[in-house]
């Protein structure tokens, strides 16, 4: 596949470190927490020159829930269904992250059906997230939720998925510690397969819709450039990291699960700007199809858990474990120190859209405020996560 | 030419809107409440407890075990055990729940108390029009509302509740079979232990040749 | 018109990354030679990990902690440019039983006998950092830092300076926990409210009373109306509930 991208050429914008003429103050803001662009409640205190952002402080904690506390005081299993409301979108991957560290932590083996299953229900969560973010950065832009209701259509055929196999459409709590928790009907796997069929024909309307369009070119090239010596050291992970031209991907690195047995390639940006943190998201849907098409090839009827696992009284051995995925958002961990209890002793959530705030002012600094909503929806945060 | 990107963008949304008039496919919108989406059968909301037969009283599985209210993240289920017994599905006498609430304010449907109950007593429920006027009472389901019978469970989830009468009759025939045979092992011990104890006819050994006498069976 | 993708680099912004999956890594023994060696003073121990994850990491001193992470972030082999996870961990006052031979007389012969000696390690604060490398894809190597008791000694350097990572992290930390990371650019608390006083995440925080209550001017006259009203438990609390909850 060969791609021709549109660029606007020599697209002049005005100059940003524009030294006001008139003395005064700079004019201190709060963007949010009841904002219809931030994503949840989230509050910015910006202090503006005119229109240009001169400090940007983000203030976090509206959301916060205490579920590392939460973790602490109950058992591993009841831990699961709370991993599902961290990042809501994607409750599949975080049920993944949460199983693989315990199953790190206690050393069980997953079947193979099962890591199957598991990879089909990340990439399509990966899909339906990735659709979602596009149609929220459009509708944070002005396009009156246009661009969302598409990529909502295509998330609606997932999530229905979703409902028919674990119960709920985003609250699955569908892994458990060696495996998943019902198996998938063969009549389940044929409907999901052609949702996946049909998914490049959604993505090819979609792109034809959003990306060639001049006011997205216009609003989002050389905006919020991120350099790759700032995302590395500020632990940027996921599509951001990698619209920076770095080339890390857990998928690749660590190869957890069956990931090494698809092929499938990562896209990298050469700018760093928000239109290739926007083309990441567009590249790497294609990629996901592509693994789904592999795996549904792939999978095999078998057993779906591991059968040596208790389910109550589970007790791993004293000792800590951390295990990371990549989940949407980058790189999502959890960290288990157990003391040979039915509780964890602590339990932390490594939160990707958490960190990936760091930067934050580094990217908005000299823009204007309009940019601001621009590259925060760029950065894809939901609050479930940033705050736990 | 500089626009021809929202043009084809226009293009997109136009196609979508004349097609909706003609293809089924575009039109996504399901009126609800005048059209409701059928729900899959593993759907889940709120948990019931399932009795067996017309009783909700005496068909009652739950044995107040509380291992559900121990497992529950949230800790939304509260039970009272009953202090006399009533004859569960096998005859045998069990506990049964006095009290037995679930706070559904509280309760996440995570269905971890439909995974850990060892008696098929608890199962997830469809149910989700449920709102109500008042914050705190209304809210808290007691056992009366959540006890709802088998033949309910068959309607909502048809092949799960196949599957649980099927263990469950599975579960009775082991149980049965092994009362047989212990039936029948006690009948043979004791006919056994009464042909020991009776004393033996007095016989010639001779008379019947070859015919190997009482005494001398073990 | 459909966007596809790129073979080289062309005119576009995009390019598609070749797979290099390297693993080596030293063991944590040569690594803590390494850092002796380049930093002197420094004193590093191992410290085990029991479960079958077999991640064990390094528990650094305080004061040289700065200098070890930039030497593991500059080594050329080592390169652990991507700080991924900073934690912070509780532990209260302990008593760790040991069970050890000792060679004693019985009743004039010598043999082994267990001997279980109890020790008592006092609490600390700690902070766990989950070190990757992106340039070499390996990793984790896992540093520890702790601090010298729960109270007024809870301070540790920060690694901000290090690994901008770490920044909003440790600000957790020092919410969460109370431990206070000198050098760290921007101290202050990030999930709870400014004014909030104590640390939520410790082992011995008790949650107040009244931590849903916020004082407002009409209290007093709202709870001059109650006497005036008949009580409303449906409304306000649920009735109904036989006995207490006992937990």
């Amino acid at each position: 596949m060969d791609a021709t991208v549109q660029t606007i050429e020599a697209m002049e914008r005005p100059p940003v470190t524009m030294a006001s003429r008139l003395e005064g103050e700079l004019l201190e803001v709060s963007m949010g927490p009841q904002h219809p662009s931030t994503h949840g409640v989230f509050r910015m205190n910006v202090a503006l020159e005119g229109e240009i952002v001169r400090k940007l402080k983000p203030v976090f904690g509206y959301l916060h829930r205490n579920h590392e506390q939460i973790g602490e005081h109950t058992s591993y299993l009841g831990s699961m269904p709370y991993t599902d409301r961290l990042d809501y979108f994607c409750s599949m991957s975080n049920n993944w992250a949460y199983a693989l560290s315990v199953e790190k932590l206690a050393g069980i083996e997953v079947p193979e059906r099962a890591e199957y299953l598991r990879v089909i229900l990340a990439e399509l969560t990966r899909l339906q997230n990735h659709a979602s973010l596009l149609g929220f950065l459009l509708s944070d832009m002005g396009a009156w939720g246009t661009p969302l209701m598409y990529a909502f259509r295509e998330r609606e055929k997932i999530l229905d998925l979703f409902e028919s196999l674990a119960g709920s459409r985003m609250m699955c709590d569908y892994m458990r510690f060696g495996g998943c928790r019902l198996d998938a009907s063969e009549e389940w796997l044929a409907r999901a397969k052609q949702i996946v069929d049909r998914f490049p024909e959604f993505l090819d309307e979609f792109e034809e819709l959003i990306l060639g369009n001049e006011i997205v070119i216009g609003r989002t090239q050389n905006v919020g450039k991120l350099s790759a010596e700032l995302a590395i050291s500020a632990g940027i992970t996921g599509p951001m990291l990698r619209a920076s031209g770095v080339n890390y991907d857990v998928r690749k690195v660590d190869g957890y699960g069956f990931y090494p047995r698809f092929k499938f390639r990562i896209p990298l940006g050469n700018h760093g700007d928000t239109y290739d943190r926007l083309m990441m998201r567009a590249l790497e849907m294609r990629e996901s199809v592509g693994i789904l098409k592999q795996a549904f090839a792939q999978i095999q009827p078998g057993p779906i858990v591991n059968p040596k696992v208790k389910v109550r009284a589970f007790r791993p051995p004293a000792g800590e474990a951390y295990g990371r995925i990549e989940a949407p958002k980058g790189e999502l961990g959890f960290y288990l120190i157990s003391d040979g209890g039915p509780n964890p002793y602590r339990y932390r959530v490594r939160p990707p859209s958490f960190i990936n705030l760091t930067v934050l002012e580094d990217l908005c600094l000299g823009h204007t405020v309009a940019d601001v909503m621009v590259i925060l929806g760029s950065v894809d945060i939901v609050m479930g996560e940033v705050d736990r | 030419m500089i626009g021809t990107g929202i043009l084809k963008g226009m293009a997109v949304t136009a196609r979508n809107f004349v097609g909706s008039y003609f293809d089924k496919e575009r039109l996504i919108t399901i009126q609800y409440p005048e059209e409701r989406n059928p729900l899959p059968e593993n759907y889940r909301n709120f948990p019931f407890l399932i009795y067996d037969g017309d009783d909700p009283h005496a068909g009652l599985r739950c044995v107040a075990c509380k291992i559900c209210e121990k497992e529950c993240p949230p800790q939304c289920i509260y039970i009272v055990k009953s202090d006399d017994k009533k004859p569960d599905y096998m005859g045998k006498p069990q506990f049964y729940p006095k009290v037995f609430d679930i706070d559904i304010s509280v309760c996440m449907s995570c269905q971890i108390c439909v995974e850990v109950c060892p008696f098929e007593a608890i199962k997830m429920d469809k149910e989700f029009e449920l709102s109500k006027r008042e914050r705190f009472d209304a809210l808290l389901s007691r056992k009366e509302e959540l006890s709802k019978s088998n033949d309910y469970y068959h309607k909502i989830h048809p092949l799960e509740a196949a599957a649980v009468d099927k263990n469950l009759a599975d579960a009775a025939a082991v149980a049965e079979a092994k009362k047989k045979a212990a039936a029948e092992a006690a009948a043979k011990a004791a006919a056994a232990k009464a042909a020991a104890t009776k004393p033996p006819p007095a016989g010639d050994a001779a008379s019947v040749p070859g015919k190997p006498t009482p005494s001398s069976q073990q | 018109m459909p966007l596809r993708n790129l073979e080289g680099k062309a005119a576009g912004s995009l390019d598609f990354a070749r797979d290099d999956g390297a693993w080596m890594m030293e063991s944590l023994d040569q690594i803590k030679s390494r850092i002796e060696a380049a930093v002197p003073g420094a004193k590093i121990e191992i410290v085990a990990n029991g479960s079958p994850s077999q991640q064990d990491s390094l528990l650094i001193d305080n004061e040289h902690a700065v200098a070890t992470a930039r030497f593991l972030r500059v080594d050329p082999a080592l390169r652990l440019d991507f700080c991924s996870n900073v934690t912070g961990v509780d532990w209260l006052d302990r008593v760790v039983k040991k069970t050890i031979k000792v060679k004693t007389v019985v009743e004039g012969v010598e043999k082994e006998v267990d001997q279980t000696t109890e020790e008592e390690i006092p609490g600390y604060l700690e902070a766990v950092y989950h070190l990757y490398s992106m340039t070499h894809k390996h990793g984790p190597v896992i540093i520890r830092t702790r601090t010298a008791d729960r109270a007024e000694c809870a301070r540790l350097s920060s690694l901000t300076p290090v690994w901008r990572s770490a920044e909003f992290q440790e600000r957790e930390i020092y919410d969460l926990y109370g431990i206070h990371f000198d050098g760290h650019p921007d101290l202050r608390r990030i999930l709870m409210w400014d004014e909030f006083e104590d640390h939520p995440m410790r082992k011995d925080y008790v949650q107040p009373d009244d931590f849903e209550w916020e004082p407002t001017p009409h209290d007093d006259v709202l709870a001059r109306a109650k006497h005036h009203y008949p009580p409303r438990p449906q409304m306000d609390g649920a009735e109904g509930i036989v006995e207490p909850l006992k937990r």
